[in-house]
């Protein structure tokens, strides 16, 4: 049977909805510096910037992934008043700004904090390291892993689940054979959308590592400091972030769409 | 549903009302962050001097503020940080008349309170301390590269940030064992002390302040610049750290 048309009147709000979005982004596109683009992005301050992102992007993404996906697992058969407060607490720093998340590892991890004076005692201090940046970033990225994850889970069949186990199989192997292969799609979106919010991560790390070229100064951190100097610079990197955020996110619906088609 | 509309538009109304109805005439001051508390006691000495006048202030960066000014921003008076704001700000065409110099800033050390890190100055005692600066393309990065290089000492700092007040935050929580802010950061600053730098006054960023082509209120802004440079203005100024103009 055929779909019933949408109301011919909704095309006004919707045009100018995806016009809203649309104008900045392709605003900044008019405004690259075409014929410069390749000089600025291979200035040193610019290839140190992209490849610590990336870097760091990788590691918080397959950091979300290790400790976010048995979350999520779990998550997704608890109930009861403690799982949601643990599922609470998971989503929260999906909505706190930036900078809250920021003063919240300070407070947590800080070199005046308990645990913070501990890892500095034990020669591995966090303060204004590489890893600053990986844990600011996994922070903030892991939660919509295992939001993703999760919604996934919940809504999965569970009957290929009951057929193993009455074929015998033990709880590791339904998990590996069954499970997770029914949530694929999701898990590979989770970790897309992980990395994305990682690539754009700025206040928290701002406010947590610091700022020092090829240690702490991911790509977002550089444009922040290059729109003081060089507009040009500036916008060429945003572009740069914007292109591997579009690719990201095309993934993502993609493998979303591989999700609708398991289910 | 139609009663529930009907108070949201009201409610919208009384927003724009509050947004646009102000009673006298209002003086938009763009100021450089440094000069937060200072100018905000001043912009209470001049609202009452001027009964119904109000004064908003914006405190940014000095070329934040130069950018925001050439893409359109309309303020009533523009004080700079450092000369090179003010003269590109003057080169556009953004600033009528010349800007006149009201303060200066000069740079010093700041550590955590008790100097865990036993800092006594830009020698080899910052060897294995955190150091936190400005980065280079920001004034104060810029005034600390030229005071190395004036005292021929070599710095390697663990973090070069966007704000002096990112720097001062770093040293105030304690990430930071060390930073190099100005005076006037030091002395708002709180659990920190402050070590002078031997020669820092050799280094000085003049503060300039003058009305921008854009003002609404050219007359009002020409006072403000009045009351910064008078006797009550410049103990405000001394009060905060600043030298003279």
């Amino acid at each position: 049977m055929i779909r019933p048309p949408l109301p011919r009147w909704l095309a006004v709000p919707a045009v100018m909805a995806a016009v809203f979005l649309a104008v900045p982004l392709l605003a900044m596109l008019v405004r690259v510096p075409w014929d410069r683009l390749p000089a600025l992005l291979a200035a040193p301050a610019s290839m140190d910037a992209l490849w610590l992102s990336l870097r760091t992007c990788t590691l918080s993404a397959l950091l979300a992934l290790a400790l976010g996906l048995p979350l999520a697992l779990l998550l997704s058969r608890a109930r009861g008043r403690w799982a949601t407060v643990v599922r609470t607490l998971a989503t929260m720093p999906m909505v706190l700004p930036p900078v809250v998340a920021g003063l919240a590892l300070l407070v947590a991890l800080g070199r005046r904090s308990p645990l913070g004076a501990w890892l500095e005692a034990s020669g591995i201090g966090l303060a204004f390291t590489t890893a600053a940046v990986v844990v600011a970033q996994t922070f903030v990225a892991m939660p919509y892993l295992v939001v993703s994850v999760e919604g996934a889970l919940r809504s999965a069949r569970d009957d290929f689940e009951v057929a193993a186990a009455t074929l015998g199989a033990g709880p590791t192997t339904i998990l590996r054979r069954v499970s997770l292969p029914l949530v694929a799609p999701a898990i590979a979106s989770g970790t897309a959308l992980a990395f994305a919010r990682a690539l754009g991560e700025f206040g928290a790390t701002l406010t947590f590592a610091g700022s020092l070229q090829g240690t702490t100064r991911t790509l977002p951190l550089e444009i922040y400091l290059q729109r003081e100097l060089d507009t040009d610079t500036a916008i060429a990197l945003s572009v740069v972030l914007m292109a591997l955020a579009a690719l990201l996110v095309a993934a993502t619906a993609r493998w979303g769409r591989g999700a609708q088609a398991w289910a | 549903m139609t009663a529930r509309l009907a108070a949201a538009l009201a409610g919208v109304a009384l927003l724009a009302g509050c947004a646009s109805g102000s009673p006298g005439p209002e003086l938009v001051v763009f100021a450089a962050a440094s000069l937060n508390q200072a100018f905000t006691q001043l912009g209470a000495q001049f609202e009452a001097a001027h009964p119904g006048a109000r004064v908003r202030f914006s405190f940014e960066g000095s070329t934040t503020l130069v950018d925001q000014l050439s893409a359109g921003a309309a303020a009533d008076v523009l004080a700079t940080a450092d000369e090179s704001s003010m003269d590109r700000a003057s080169s556009a065409g953004l600033v009528s008349g010349t800007a006149r110099a009201f303060a200066s800033n000069t740079l010093t050390l700041i550590v955590p309170a008790g100097n865990p890190a036993h800092v006594t100055g830009l020698d080899s005692s910052l060897d294995d301390a955190l150091l936190v600066v400005c980065a280079e393309s920001v004034p104060c990065g810029a005034a600390t590269k030229r005071l190395a290089a004036t005292l021929g000492v070599t710095l390697r700092p663990a973090s070069e940030e966007s704000k002096v007040t990112d720097v001062r935050t770093k040293v105030e929580s304690g990430q930071a064992d060390a930073g190099i802010v100005y005076v006037t950061d030091a002395r708002a600053a709180q659990g920190v002390d402050a070590i002078a730098i031997a020669g820092a006054e050799r280094v000085r960023n003049v503060y300039l302040i003058g009305v921008p082509a854009t003002a609404g209120q050219p007359a009002l802004g020409a006072e403000f610049i009045e009351l910064v440079g008078s006797s009550s203005g410049r103990a405000v100024l001394d009060a905060a750290g600043f030298g003279s103009g």
